[in-house]
């Protein structure tokens, strides 16, 4: 019967629902902290924010790496 | 004729109605909850804080090198951990093994379909995955050999009953995780084919997936054609958090560098950026003259840089605290259809509709 099918599909939503609305947040203003936080002590190694040396990005070269 | 209902049956209708009302109160409840609990630790908006930060400088970014040798769409690519290969895949059923720092073309498998719309590359670059059309996802073993024929040694991993729309691998070569326009994604033994671990609760096509940075744990994000971004644990199976703020399919979606957020590209033409912790969106990049969809998003090493392809041929780098987009790259001459940074955060490769892929720096 079809009101059985909704029934389980409505209980299943109902679950899921719970475990969302049960879990553990933190305020914007922390998360944004922390976002920053993050960006800042990576920010040098960062070589698409802060560039580096041609001689050293090899995709920068003109002439192709070769490895030896 | 039909006879009436016998009344016991009746009362066992009404009564399982009952239920169902029941229920449905109770979900309109929870979802009410869940705003108000999210709401009430909106206490400030993520560029307010960031005004605090440097802004930054001009940047000059341009097409390094240009690889060509697809003859029709390319719809996917994946760096290796070697930093200079490429595995990329197209809707003329070829995937090739590039050198990014040379261009030329290390291996190439046509795959049984065309529309291979997905593509992976395996962490110790020994082997790379791919499907699409076909709705499985496949993994090829590169040969050293370059005359051996790869498809001979081709391993059918996935089955899904509808397209392949992305792969990855785990941290292993072992496992592979999918997802597909059947509406659910799926963690796969490669080794043996079989399926541990299913997941269900996109009400649509899932259109893309990204594993989160093995430091933060097993758990991946999921974006589709119902407009949300779903957030698995990878053991359970158990979609553990929901975000639908999108207007239209999420294309894209990527982890932040530290694993505490994730941004996702949208058909509804912005990116969106979403703290796992505060469980809610905290930014949104757009602007009233981007109108086209966004196909593909990434970081930048630090975080701080979102870049997106876009279906208006253009890539717009934006400033992922700020908000504001730093600068808009030129050169394709068709859909930017996906776009990835290099292992390092050296360069980053789009591929293209308009069957080649550029490396930029």
């Amino acid at each position: 019967m079809s009101t059985t099918n909704n029934i389980a599909q409505a209980r299943k939503l109902v679950e899921q629902l719970r475990i969302e609305a049960g879990i553990e947040r933190i305020k914007v203003s922390k998360a944004a902290a922390d976002l920053m936080s993050y960006c800042e002590q990576h920010a040098r190694s960062d070589a698409l924010l802060v560039g580096v040396p041609t001689s050293e990005n090899p995709f920068k070269d003109k002439k192709p790496c070769i490895i030896l | 004729m039909r006879s009436p209902p016998i009344p016991e049956m009746a009362t066992q209708e009404v009564q399982l109605n009952e239920t169902l009302a029941h229920l449905k109160t109770e979900s309109e409840t929870l979802k009410t909850k869940l705003e108000e609990e999210r709401a009430k630790l909106h206490d400030v908006e993520l560029h307010q804080v960031a005004e605090k930060v440097e802004a930054l400088g001009q940047f000059v970014m341009k097409t390094r090198r240009t690889l060509k040798g697809h003859g029709n769409k390319v719809l996917c690519m994946d760096w290796c951990k070697d930093k200079r290969r490429i595995v990329s895949s197209s809707q003329d059923g070829k995937v090739i093994v590039w050198d990014a720092f040379t261009t030329n073309k290390e291996h190439a498998v046509t795959m049984p379909c065309t529309w291979v719309m997905a593509c992976a590359y395996a962490p110790s670059g020994c082997a790379v995955a791919c499907g699409g059309l076909d709705n499985k996802c496949s993994v090829y073993p590169l040969s050293l050999d370059k005359n051996e024929n790869l498809a001979a040694k081709k391993k059918s991993v996935a089955m899904h009953t509808n397209y392949l729309s992305a792969c990855s691998f785990t941290n292993s070569d072992m496992q592979i995780l999918t997802s597909s326009g059947d509406g659910t994604c799926a963690l796969w033994d490669v080794e043996s084919g079989q399926l541990l671990q299913s997941f269900h609760g996109h009400a649509a096509d899932v259109l893309c997936l990204d594993l989160a940075p093995s430091e933060t744990g097993n758990t991946f994000v999921s974006g589709g054609c119902d407009k949300k971004a779903n957030v698995w644990d990878m053991r359970s199976g158990q979609c553990i958090q929901s975000f639908e703020t999108h207007e239209s399919d999420i294309n894209s979606v990527r982890y932040y560098p530290s694993g505490d957020a994730f941004a996702s590209g949208s058909d509804d033409a912005t990116c969106r950026l979403y703290d796992l912790r505060a469980d809610r969106e905290v930014a949104i990049y757009s602007k009233e003259s981007i109108i086209f969809g966004v196909s593909s998003v990434d970081f930048s090493l630090s975080g701080r840089l979102l870049f997106g392809g876009y279906n208006d041929y253009t890539i717009n780098v934006w400033d992922v605290l700020k908000g504001t987009r730093v600068s808009i790259l030129f050169g394709h001459e068709n859909r930017v259809s996906t776009l990835r940074v290099s292992p390092d955060g050296t360069a980053f490769c789009t591929g293209s509709w308009d069957h080649t892929l550029r490396i930029w720096a």
